[in-house]
């Protein structure tokens, strides 16, 4: 965190670079189109790194062919969710492959608070660290309103 | 997303700059799915020269664009009308081709749809249905086959609503993205417009496709065999030429499509024939040849003497 000014979280990919602008992001998709992985757009509102799953916004898509339907959802999803993070997901279905083959913030809150660390000094001198993100205190949905 | 398109910024170019048409004909390659239209599809005169006309709006427009004559996206949108098999599929499929050479659409892929995969069961299912093919036709052309039944007035709740009026945003506001062309029955589809204006004023270019005449039917069944390394005997041609004028009478006739049909039944029953004959020694040629008794076995043949006969009933499309 503290090399990251300004408390942007970072996870997936690009994600220490400024934000993608929409033909950026067309870009990324066609490429995931291309290698035929299907695509899904995701948000949330907590950021914590260990949040693995995001909600789905709607269901991945399969056999499109053109980035134009993806940014279609993606701005669905913002007008749903302005001011949660929304990620777009693309997942390689191949055999022995099964795995998520790209992973990109797209929308992020316009205020990210950044985390807390909490020490507990545990068994002598041995400490366990809790990470908190300050806008996860409030419940879903009224984190970054 | 273009507004940094600043007009006053980008130089005028004068009134005299050369514009190379030819070249531009040339470049786009379009010529060669003109020539294929030509020859794949027989007849259809008035379409052939209506794709054709299309093709150079479309080409002048986007040389219009360049010297900024223009700056929108023209509407593309189409309605090709029709009784079922008079190529309006096999058109259409051409013109993505054609939109997709001159740079209207990205990828140039045709998704074909009725009714059925647009519109949903229930409350809410309609709308992802919709745009999920939407999704997927986009950079190409959205093909939906008998359009009007989307809208059926007799039930106020209906769901087809619902799709038409995402259809009508997304074709207005995704141009750039996705081309769409409605076909079916042409008195149908003015009914469909007459109580959905909204659609007709989305639509740029109307296409009406007319029936085949004999000859031509019998141009399409040759042209079909010999893409299948076919051929009639000279008394299959004639058993064939029978058969059309029959069955062009009657019911469920479905042009060019009905034509395929019978000719795929028709190898059905040349097949049989040669195997039956296995005791005979077979050339290459008897297996490219249809001859008259398999056509004359059709079920059109027999229509006036078996007419109240029970066993009619078997099938209606033979
Ligand atoms: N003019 C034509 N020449 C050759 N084949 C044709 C012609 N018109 C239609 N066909 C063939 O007839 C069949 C039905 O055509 P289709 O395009 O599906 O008709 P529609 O969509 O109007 O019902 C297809 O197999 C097509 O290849
Ligand atoms: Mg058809």
């Amino acid at each position: 965190m503290m090399t990251n000014l300004g408390n942007r979280i970072t996870q997936g990919q690009f994600s220490f670079l400024p934000d993608l602008t929409d033909e950026q992001i067309t870009s990324q998709i066609k490429w995931a189109l291309k290698n035929d992985w299907a695509v899904g757009v995701e948000y949330t509102d907590d950021p914590h790194p260990r949040n693995t799953y995001w909600e789905m916004f709607g269901i991945p898509m399969f056999d499109l062919k053109d980035p134009a339907g993806i940014l279609l959802e993606i701005n669905e999803c913002r007008k749903t969710f302005p001011n949660h993070y929304i990620r777009v997901m693309a997942f390689d279905s191949t055999q022995g492959g099964e795995s998520p083959a790209m992973s990109f913030i797209v929308n992020r809150p316009k205020q990210e608070p950044g985390f807390s660390v909490v020490r507990q000094e545990v068994d002598g001198r041995a400490v366990r660290y809790t990470v908190r993100s300050y806008a996860a205190d409030k419940p879903e949905n009224e984190r970054y309103s | 997303m273009s507004e940094t398109n600043d007009n006053s910024k980008q130089e005028v170019l004068p009134d005299d700059t050369e514009v190379d048409l030819q070249a531009e004909f040339k470049n786009s390659q379009i010529q060669e799915v003109l020539d294929k239209l030509d020859q794949d599809l027989i007849g259809l005169k008035p379409v052939k020269t209506r794709i054709r006309e299309t093709a150079s709006l479309l080409l002048v427009d986007r040389v219009r664009r360049q010297l900024q004559l223009s700056s929108m996206a023209p509407t593309l949108h189409m309605c090709f009308t029709g009784n079922p098999g008079t190529g309006k599929t096999t058109v259409a499929l051409r013109m993505a081709e054609i939109l997709h050479r001159l740079g209207y659409v990205r990828e140039g892929h045709l998704v074909s749809v009725t009714r059925d995969d647009l519109v949903g069961q229930y409350i809410g299912h309609t709308a992802p249905k919709t745009k999920e093919v939407i999704k997927k036709a986009m950079g190409g052309v959205l093909f939906i086959d008998e359009a009007y039944y989307l809208y059926r007035p007799e039930n106020e709740r209906d769901y087809g609503q619902e799709s038409i009026e995402i259809l009508l945003q997304i074709m207005e506001n995704n141009r750039d993205d996705l081309v769409v062309i409605l076909a079916g029955y042409k008195n149908k589809m003015d009914l469909f417009f007459h109580s959905n204006p909204g659609m007709r004023s989305r639509i740029a270019h109307h296409i009406d496709f007319p029936d085949y005449h004999t000859d031509e039917l019998f141009a399409i069944a040759k042209l079909m065999l010999a893409e299948q390394s076919y051929r009639f005997s000279k008394d299959g041609e004639k058993a064939f030429g029978d058969y059309i004028n029959k069955r062009i009478q009657m019911e469920h006739f479905a042009n060019a499509r009905s034509i395929r049909n019978a000719l795929d039944r028709a190898r059905l029953r040349q097949a049989n024939r040669l195997f039956a004959s296995a005791s005979k020694k077979l050339t290459k040629l008897d297996l490219m040849t249809i001859e008259a008794e398999d056509i004359l076995l059709s079920r059109v043949f027999k229509e006036d003497r078996l007419d109240s006969d029970a066993e009619t009933t078997s099938s209606n499309r033979s």
